[in-house]
């Protein structure tokens, strides 16, 4: 049987080139533009994606890989008339400029939100066992792969807190 | 990248019979990897995906340890309940490295056989006798900021710039290593990576055909755990010195002094007389100078990285003082 990974809610036959990367695979092969490539090294996080509910760099994997693997990307999470909480919030709080990082901090913030709503400590938290406030310091430690060259930074973080809820300190 | 064959392993023995072809390499999380492929740094044959042989899980073992499988995330690793309780110093390190997208895809396994970030390394232009025996050091002499102040070879003054075996290195963890012929061997993390000596391009022990299964965390220990790393930015950026402390007292004196050093040489270093020098001794500002001695004593800068050798020893200060607070 033909293996298959499932992006968006659809299944799609991995491409026989063991070359090609899940970002490649992604944005030339099924057309979807919306995870960006910036740096191809793991670095800028303008490719980040959510596989199997976890973030990582599409950059830095092999869509031959990833069968039977589920894959979300900026374009599974909302549309322009249903978008998701962390989208309506990037747009509420002018979280870009030029948006090339966008697709990459929204997907990264949205796998970020379960990170913390599963209690998963950062470099930032100080009790490695407590649960974890979203705090503008942890946001920043936790968002520290994704790049932004515009610096939007405290937009971005704004529109991330404004999801996440205010933290008590 | 340079055209590869690629094959999933379905079995430790699968993945061990693949590797065992000189020109095959295993790929995990290729975080690492893929990064090199993309650089012309590494250009195998075949690629041999070993993550679908089992290996991921993270168990208690009989003496009261922890064993974590080769193929555990960093992730997995630093999350696991009983990690962040009783090996904090591990949590700690993992968390203070690399980005979160990265260690949900790195693995214990390949985090220990991570490359040199040398610029001199991963740009293929330059000379390195690491990536192409025999065609000189341009970081000798050259742009050095991140190399070796510690146990470097006029071949080689690169370091090794993980986190989680630093970590390792100080808890005394041991790496589970099989090959083809169904052998078995354990190597303590301290002795699993290599100076770079007159062969510099062999980073660790590992041998062609062998696979990493596990790493094993002996029963934890009472007192003060910490990690500390210093670096450029406050987040993703690697060590320009680190220390992994595991430190206990009784009655006011070190009974364990556990240290092991990231971001000074070409592997975790571990140098067991600092450990005698302090055990047995009250905490003071002239013993821990003492510590920086010993630590110290060969170091040898290069240009641009001299920095690190008066850094190391205020580190060395600052977290032995902050772990004998922990400890009390």
């Amino acid at each position: 049987m033909a293996e298959t990974m499932t992006v968006n809610g659809s299944e799609h036959p991995i491409p026989d080139d063991p070359r090609v990367t899940l970002l490649d695979f992604l944005r030339h092969d099924l057309r979807l533009s919306g995870t960006k490539k910036g740096c191809d090294h793991g670095q800028c996080g303008a490719c980040t994606v959510i596989v199997n509910g976890i973030r990582i760099n599409s950059c830095l994997t092999l869509a031959a890989m990833h069968d039977g693997d589920h894959v979300t990307t900026i374009e599974g999470l909302g549309t322009p008339d249903a978008p998701s909480d962390l989208q309506r919030a990037f747009v509420e709080h002018d979280g870009y400029q030029c948006g090339y990082c966008t697709p990459g901090q929204i997907c990264s913030a949205t796998a970020m939100l379960e990170e913390i709503a599963n209690g998963w400590p950062s470099d930032a938290s100080n009790d490695l066992e407590g649960p974890v406030e979203p705090s503008g310091e942890e946001i920043r430690e936790r968002m520290s792969g994704n790049l932004c060259r515009c610096g939007a930074y405290a937009n971005i973080v704004a529109a991330i807190r404004d999801v996440a809820g205010e933290p008590k300190t | 990248m340079r055209q590869f064959q690629y094959q999933r392993a379905r079995t430790l023995d699968d993945a061990t019979g693949l590797v065992s072809q000189d020109s095959t390499m295993a790929i995990a999380g290729g975080t690492n990897l893929l990064d090199l492929m993309k650089l012309q740094v590494e250009t195998p044959g075949e690629l041999a995906d070993v993550n679908r042989i089992g290996f991921g899980e993270i168990e208690d073992t009989p003496e009261g340890g922890l064993r974590i499988g080769a193929l555990a995330t960093n992730t997995e690793t630093a999350v696991h309940p009983r990690v962040r309780r009783d090996y904090p110093l591990l949590a700690r390190a993992i968390l203070a490295g690399a980005t979160q997208q990265l260690r949900n895809k790195a693995t214990t396994g390949g985090n220990l056989c991570q490359r040199t970030r040398c610029f001199y390394f991963m740009n293929i232009d330059q000379p390195c006798n690491k990536r192409e025996p025999g065609s000189g050091c341009g970081a000798i002499d050259g742009v050095a900021k991140l190399h070796a102040v510690l146990g470097s070879s006029d071949q080689c003054i690169a370091t090794y710039p993980g986190d989680m075996a630093v970590a390792m290195s100080a808890l005394d963890a041991q790496v589970s290593i099989v090959s083809g012929d169904g052998g078995e061997r354990s190597v303590p993390v301290r002795e699993f990576h290599c100076l770079p000596g007159d062969t510099p391009w062999r980073d660790n022990v590992l041998e062609q055909g062998e696979i990493i299964t596990a790493v094993t965390l002996p029963a934890p220990v009472m007192g003060g755990q910490l990690y500390r790393k210093v670096r450029e930015r406050s987040s993703y950026a690697f060590a320009l010195v680190s220390i992994a402390a595991v430190v206990e007292l009784q009655h006011g004196k070190f009974t364990r002094a556990d240290l092991a050093f990231g971001g000074l040489a070409h592997k975790p270093w571990h140098d067991p007389r600092i450990a005698d020098a302090l055990i047995g001794q009250a905490p003071s500002d002239d013993l821990y100078d003492t510590a920086a001695d010993l630590l110290l004593e060969d170091a040898q800068g290069h240009g641009e990285n001299e920095f690190k050798i008066p850094l190391a020893r205020r580190t060395l200060h600052a977290v032995l003082k902050q772990a004998v607070e922990e400890a009390a």
